[in-house]
């Protein structure tokens, strides 16, 4: 006995729509068996949760890439912001545990800040996103160079480090969970209720077709903006997950823009704008890291990993260009 | 749009993400014990050389390892004696990583503890450019410099800087990096790579279970130090007929030294011995096997406080080969005695201790900042400790 609700679900699913989760969801599932093929214990739960832990930063950065990829643009600058964020905190947290909360109010502020800027001048001074991200990028990282002098200063406390690095030991059925986990949660399901609000969906729609949108009453610069803005944030969360785990490093965010972009991609959301889930770009970023698990497993060289992420990305790409034009 | 946008992303990530191309990777798998061909850069002699001199007796003051000699051959200086007080002039490679903070810091006290016999002390920093220092060392020729101090970027590019500097007629110290010339009165250095990679290698392959599996790490390829520390290493785990199953470049980043820690934990269960040419990332790869909830194998690191530190509390079983930044006193009363007319020795070659277990507390000062490096022999300079903190 079957309703007719349910059975109507089986029907959509299968009409594969662009942007929808399906495809990713079916390749993370072929990447699973593969791992379990491979390395059966990494599938245990310590394992996989640490893994989940590890992961956390670039999926977050994979979900603020596409706030603003879904928008039409493109943010190219997250990278070097992470790096820049860990670095600023070292220099001010100097090893003091007492300044941990403050500095991680101010990262949170400053990624905001770079987020408006960046956002203000793609839509008030009309320069094409990858430009004024790339140049945010090349400010950001020659900032830092010149601030430190070229050598990393100061240290991280132990609190601030904690949020990367620790977990909840002794939990039941899971073993340790990472607070970088919880915190991946908890942004996660924030992101995902963001994008059924209305503002998601005139997120959508101001990539899909800027013009309707604007002519139907949407502001597009200051949509656009505060997309900007939330990769911003996403970025300092990141910078303070990744800062936490590995402690003081100049190359805390290198690639990183890259590797949320290419899971932005492979998550199946449109470049360009207007299509695509949340949470398949989080799922995409998720499937990358696992791919890159496997491959070390396999015991291929590190240095590929970039070449697999240029193919990953022209791949996707040449496949949803395919599909949009056959629409 | 989008295949433009692509291009565009793409072409950025090629700048963005070149360290993989920097250098050919370690990983790739070689045949045999998996320490690969021998580097271009041993020199068997050299390499006797250094080993050696490990077991040989210094020279001078013992509670002054910075003016202790091995081996000396003294060299006539009565030709640039002068009267003081004197100005003294550096061309600095570059101020880019703590090893050379701590050691500029502790070449700048040194300076002010000589204050009554050096009236001016001019410091250039070429920061990490070859062409830079070149210019630097020429504009320095026309200071009035009594004597030059220069601690050369690259060896082959600066040589001839530096004997155009000889012929100019003052007198010239080299240390840390040395220059394919003669002419400069002395060239000081410590023991060396050869020296500094040996000892970790002995270490790590005597303490670790036998048959065990060890991880190489190396901050980048092509540097002379850095080669002939991983090529007497690679020496010593032929010899012990060790199991290395990864050579790794870190580029000296804590991130990468982690997620490259973590990769081979993960890939192998566990690793057995962590052989490192540079102690920066020594702490990375602690946590790294610590995060993972493995027993932190037997490893080397080297004299930064961060690395001793963890190496007491966590009870490692460790050792710290040095190169140590007390070198950096040594040119400054080198070029003062050299300006008195005194003999000096021409190779100034400075002992190069090892913090072991017995030494560590001696070493350990925990109200030092993590980056500092325990051999500065700095504690009696002006300043000590607030100027390297």
């Amino acid at each position: 006995m079957q309703t007719v609700q349910p059975r109507s679900l089986p029907l959509r699913l299968p009409r594969v729509r662009p942007g929808g989760v399906l495809p990713i969801l079916l390749i993370l599932a072929v990447l699973l068996v593969l791992v379990g093929i491979r390395q059966p214990d990494f599938l245990a739960p310590p394992s996989l949760m640490s893994f989940l832990g590890r992961s956390a930063p670039i999926i977050l950065l994979a979900a603020g890439q596409y706030f603003v990829i879904v928008s039409g643009e493109f943010d190219l600058s997250v990278g070097s912001l992470v790096t820049a964020q860990v670095v600023v905190a070292a220099r001010l947290i100097d090893s003091d545990p007492a300044r941990t909360w403050p500095v991680v109010l101010l990262l949170l502020a400053f990624g905001a800040l770079v987020g408006l800027v960046n956002g203000l001048v793609t839509t008030r001074l009309r320069v094409p996103s990858f430009i004024t991200t790339l140049g945010m990028f090349l400010i950001l990282v020659g900032a830092v160079y010149l601030w430190s002098d070229g050598a990393p200063k100061g240290g991280l406390s132990e609190e601030f480090r904690r949020f990367g690095r620790r977990a909840f030991e002794d939990v039941p059925l899971l073993g340790r969970v990472p607070y970088a986990l919880l915190v991946l949660v908890v942004l996660a399901v924030a992101a995902v209720l963001l994008m059924r609000s209305d503002f998601g969906r005139t997120l959508v729609a101001v990539g899909d077709n800027p013009r309707t949108a604007e002519l139907s009453g949407v502001r597009v610069w200051r949509t656009r903006t505060i997309a900007f803005i939330l990769s911003g944030l996403a970025a300092a969360v990141a910078a303070i997950l990744l800062g936490g785990y590995s402690g003081v490093s100049f190359q805390a965010g290198a690639g990183l823009e890259f590797g949320a972009i290419t899971a932005v991609v492979l998550g199946g959301v449109a470049l360009g704008g207007g299509r695509g889930a949340v949470v398949g770009a989080m799922l995409g970023a998720l499937t990358l890291e696992l791919l890159f698990a496997l491959m070390n497993f396999y015991g291929v060289s590190g240095a590929l990993r970039s070449t697999v992420q240029g193919g990953i990305i022209l791949l996707a790409v040449a496949v949803s260009a395919t599909r949009s034009s056959s629409r | 749009m989008a295949a433009l946008a692509a291009v565009t992303v793409l072409s950025l990530a090629a700048c963005a993400t070149d360290e993989p191309a920097a250098g050919p990777s370690g990983s790739a798998p070689a045949a045999g014990s998996g320490t690969g061909e021998q580097s271009k850069f041993f020199v068997q002699a050299d390499y006797d050389a250094e080993l050696s001199l490990l077991s040989a007796t210094a020279t001078g003051p013992a509670d002054k390892p910075w003016e202790q000699v091995l081996n000396p051959t003294m060299v006539d200086t009565a030709k640039f004696k002068k009267n003081g007080p004197h100005k003294i002039c550096f061309s600095n490679a570059a101020l880019n990583n703590p090893w050379r903070q701590v050691g500029f810091k502790t070449m700048q006290a040194e300076v002010e503890a000589q204050k009554s016999r050096i009236k001016e002390f001019v410091h250039v920093d070429a920061e990490g450019k070859d062409q830079k220092q070149i210019a630097d060392i020429n504009d320095l020729l026309g200071k009035g410099c009594d004597a030059l101090i220069v601690s050369p970027n690259t060896t082959a590019t600066l040589t001839p800087a530096v004997e155009a500097a000889c012929q100019a007629g003052l007198p010239v110290v080299v240390f840390d990096r040395g220059v394919n010339t003669k002419c400069p009165v002395t060239f000081i250095n410590p023991i060396g790579g050869y020296g500094f990679g040996h000892v970790g290698a002995e270490f790590v392959s005597q303490k670790m279970k036998p048959g065990g599996k060890v991880l190489a790490l190396r901050i980048l390829p092509g540097v002379d130090v850095l080669e002939t520390r991983w090529s007497a290493a690679k020496v010593a785990f032929d010899k012990a007929k060790v199991d290395v199953v990864g050579v790794e470049f870190t580029d000296g980043d804590p991130a990468k030294t982690k997620k490259i820690v973590d990769d081979y934990i993960q890939r192998y269960g566990t690793i057995d011995g962590v052989w490192m040419d540079a102690g920066a990332v020594a702490v990375a790869a602690v946590e790294a096997f610590q995060d993972a909830g493995k027993p932190v194998p037997p490893m080397n690191g080297e004299d930064q406080l961060d690395f001793l530190k963890i190496w007491k509390d966590k009870k490692l079983t460790a050792i710290a080969p040095t190169y140590p930044t007390y070198q950096w006193r040594t040119p400054v009363i080198a070029a003062l005695r050299i300006l008195d007319g005194e003999q000096v020795s021409n190779p100034w070659k400075l002992p190069q201790p090892t913090v072991t277990q017995e030494n560590l507390d001696q070493y350990l000062d925990p109200n030092m900042p993590p980056l500092h490096y325990a051999m500065c022999g700095c504690t009696d300079l002006p300043g000590y400790p607030q100027r390297w903190k």
